[in-house]
């Protein structure tokens, strides 16, 4: 019989503990193939974040460490000197990176350190249960504002491609989004590109992942589904915000 | 011998700093404990300078800081002013008065007038002025041995400093005693 | 071992611990420390070695954990304010058992503070400043040549007992001057060498096994566990890592305990006391932790009063007083903010003291 479909061995023969609906495993899924097409399990060091993820070496069969809260970009600033040869990630949510980790992205970003990040974007803090995040959008309602974000109140999301855009370090910025399969694929692509710059040593690679918190939403996934293209595209337009120069 | 126990105090520029280290250097040469300690903190900038040697011939030196010294070396009025009390009844005061007309106070201390700056204008350089100072202070103490600071002039002044080694020498020993 | 040379306890500091072995610094500019970083630019790429000046000192920690945790050999240095915003780090750098060398320069607190030098951090090196239960080792070294000696052992202990060591000076002692003797420099580790001589750190899993350093453990069982191994290394660690002078203290009336700087005010106190016919001792802990409370058992009989000599308003005389146990009277000399007691300030207030306790 011919084999039609195989289980990547970037991801460990586990259950993951993140939510039904969530789309933290198609996230991890699709870097984990990527590494696993490209040969590069066995060079490959992740860094986890503090929030759902936070357990991700669980799932990811590559090596890991876990950063404190908002500081993997400068965990992996110090694993790519000490290891020149190896491919490096973070993988961060959004309140990791977007609010408690911000000065550890941007000054990365722009030391153009050669380094991937994979910026998952749900809008909400997930783990801790559902308070407003730094890019939650405005009417959008979490336990830290049961009314909705006001502009008044908390000020306006943060877009963190078009911000780290306006810097001369990053080789690579592109937003994606997880939430039907065309999407998907898309988003494949992009990790996959992501890694390929990092690994001719372009410089700091960023690839923000629109997505799902079925849970604290209050939606069912499909519904999580539905409300990420009706709500997040429009505020967090999908696309590429940098690209190598090309000599 | 005992410890002994120096201050150089002037203002940024004058080379205070720089006399302070060679005592030091010297002091290790001749296999001496010293150690040397700049007062540091936000009036760095432009403002005095003046640093400590302590020189224990025999024994590790216990302190680094010091209430009071044997021989205090000061290069402008505001430091005369400010740190002639710090010399030891017996101990020895070095006046730059090529800048400082005002006569030091104390009747129970040595005072040794050495004119820094003009003896080293009429060397031709005025930068020489803390090493006319400086010779002053070791050939009249023995604080450290003479050979010794010779030893440190000729390590910095080699190669394309070289010239500048004869007039240094010159320097130290320019200033002749009252 | 090379001729003696005059240094600058800063450079020396950092020439020591590329002497030892470390090949990467990361930090954050801070008075009164910055040569450190200065000096680590300008010399570290000539031994081989990366230097990156980091965006903040929680930046600067946790590249010290990113470049431990892949098993590199790591030094950042800083000063009070710095350390206290690198508490979260130094209790995960424990947790997962990663190797870095830390360089205090601790300084008048709290607070901002003053530049001046300060020993107001004690209870904060010595108890962990940041969450949970752990340990690392402290040593106050108390002259240059003695901080070189540390330093260059540093590495190698840190990566022995895969823990952080920190170095416990103060502004005084970077800015001083003493002839010193630098050690041979040792051999540092590849990053080719990694994945054989440190397998558990994250190298890639092409080594043939796979790493992962972490210090969350949300089950209660696993976490207890993983503490308890930790505390049976402080527990060995307590054993082996000691590290104490003592002088007179067999026939001294009065003993006195005093570290770093401060050590060195008291010892020319003690010289003035002798000349005045007043035996005195001291205890000096090198090591701050662990502390070396055996040595508080060969204070003699003719002990009439142990003083603590600090410059905090009291922390290290709590140890003093597990030292002492009761045997004798425990009393504290200090100055805080920056200022120093002159040695005539010491040898006055010990007399006074003396008067009391008899």
């Amino acid at each position: 019989m011919k084999a039609v479909f195989k289980q990547t061995q970037g991801m460990l023969p586990v259950s993951t503990s993140y939510c039904p609906g969530c789309t933290h495993g198609v996230a991890h899924r699709i870097i984990m193939e990527t590494l696993d097409e490209m040969g590069l399990l066995g060079k490959a060091i992740g860094v986890a974040p503090i929030g759902c993820s936070v357990v991700a070496h669980q799932f990811m069969n590559v090596d890991m460490c876990e950063s404190a809260h908002g500081r993997a970009p400068a965990v992996a600033t110090a694993i790519r000197r000490v290891h020149p040869d190896r491919i490096v990630y973070t993988y961060q949510g959004d309140g990791d990176l977007a609010s408690i980790g911000m000065a550890e992205i941007v000054h990365a970003a722009a030391r153009g350190e050669k380094f991937s990040t994979f910026f998952i974007n749900n809008g909400i803090y997930g783990m801790t249960g559902g308070q407003m995040a730094p890019t939650t959008l405005i009417g959008q309602r979490a336990t830290t504002c049961v009314d909705g974000r006001t502009r008044e109140q908390a000020g306006m999301p943060l877009k963190i491609c078009e911000l780290l855009a306006t810097l001369d370090g990053p080789a690579y910025i592109e937003r994606v989004a997880l939430n039907s399969p065309a999407h998907i694929r898309k988003a494949k692509k992009a990790v996959r590109r992501a890694f390929e710059i990092q690994q001719e040593g372009k410089g700091f690679t960023f690839v923000e992942l629109l997505s799902t918190c079925p849970t604290n939403w209050g939606l069912t996934p499909p519904k999580a589904m539905e409300w990420l293209e009706e709500n997040m595209i429009p505020y967090y337009p999908l696309g590429v915000f940098r690209e190598p120069e090309v000599k | 011998m005992p410890t002994n126990k120096l201050f150089f105090a002037g203002s940024g520029g004058q080379g205070v700093l720089t006399m302070g280290q060679m005592v030091t250097y010297a002091a290790m040469y001749a296999d001496m404990n010293a150690t040397w300690l700049p007062s540091y903190g936000p009036e760095m900038r432009g403002g005095t300078a003046n640093c400590t040697v302590v020189i224990s011939p025999e024994k590790p030196v216990s302190c680094p800081l010091i209430y009071e010294a044997d021989n205090l070396v000061v290069m402008n009025l505001p430091s005369l002013i400010k740190f002639e009390g710090m010399v030891k009844p017996g101990g020895n005061l070095f006046v730059n008065t090529s800048l400082i007309e005002q006569k030091p106070t104390r009747t129970d201390i040595n005072v040794y007038n050495v004119p820094a700056n003009d003896l080293a204008m009429q060397l031709g350089n005025a930068r020489t002025a803390n090493v006319v100072m400086l010779g002053a202070l070791v050939r009249t103490t023995n604080v450290v041995p003479v050979e010794m600071i010779y030893k440190i002039m000729e390590k910095t002044f080699s190669g394309r400093k070289a010239a500048l080694l004869d007039l240094n020498k010159q320097a130290f020993h320019t200033w002749k005693p009252e | 071992m090379s001729e003696k040379v005059l240094m600058k306890g800063n450079e020396a500091f950092a020439e020591a611990v590329i002497r030892g072995g470390v090949r990467f610094y990361f930090g954050y500019p801070i008075t009164p420390q910055s040569e450190i970083p200065e000096f680590m630019s300008r010399e570290l790429p000539k031994w081989g070695g990366k230097f990156l000046q980091a965006e903040s000192e929680l930046g600067a920690i946790n590249m010290a954990y990113g470049c431990g945790a892949a098993g590199g050999n790591g030094f950042i240095s800083s000063s009070s304010p710095g350390i206290a915003l690198m508490q979260e780090g130094m209790s995960f750098l424990c947790s997962a058992e990663v190797p870095v060398v830390l360089l205090n320069a601790s300084r008048g607190g709290p607070g901002i503070g003053s530049i001046q030098p300060g020993q107001a951090d004690y209870n904060q090196v010595t108890r962990g400043g940041g969450n949970g239960d752990y340990k690392m080792p402290v040593f106050a070294p108390a002259s240059i040549q003695e901080a070189i000696d540390i330093l260059y052992d540093a590495p190698a202990l840190a990566d022995q007992w895969r823990n952080p060591v920190m170095v416990l000076v103060d502004g005084l002692m970077g800015q001083m001057m003493e002839p010193v003797l630098m050690p041979e420099p040792k051999k540092p580790l590849e990053s080719a060498d990694i994945p054989t001589v440190k397998p558990w750190a994250i190298s890639g899993s092409e080594k043939g096994t796979r790493s992962v350093v972490k210090s969350l453990r949300l089950q209660p069982e696993v976490l207890e566990e993983h503490v308890e191994h930790l505390f049976e290394k402080y527990g060995r660690m307590e054993k082996e890592l000691v590290r104490v002078e003592t002088e007179n203290v067999e026939n001294a009336e009065v003993v006195f305990v005093a570290f770093g700087t401060m050590a060195r005010l008291v010892k020319e106190a003690m010289e003035i006391l002798e000349s005045q016919g007043v035996k005195a001792g001291m205890i000096r802990p090198i090591s701050l932790w662990p502390y070396p409370y055996e040595a508080f058992d060969k204070i003699g009989k003719n002990c009439k009063a142990v003083i603590s000599a600090e410059l905090s308003m009291g922390q290290m005389v709590q140890d003093v007083k597990l030292g002492v146990e009761g045997r004798w009277p425990v009393r504290l000399i200090h100055r805080v903010g920056g200022m120093l007691p002159t040695s005539l300030d010491i040898v006055e207030k010990t007399r006074k003291i003396l008067e009391e306790v008899r």
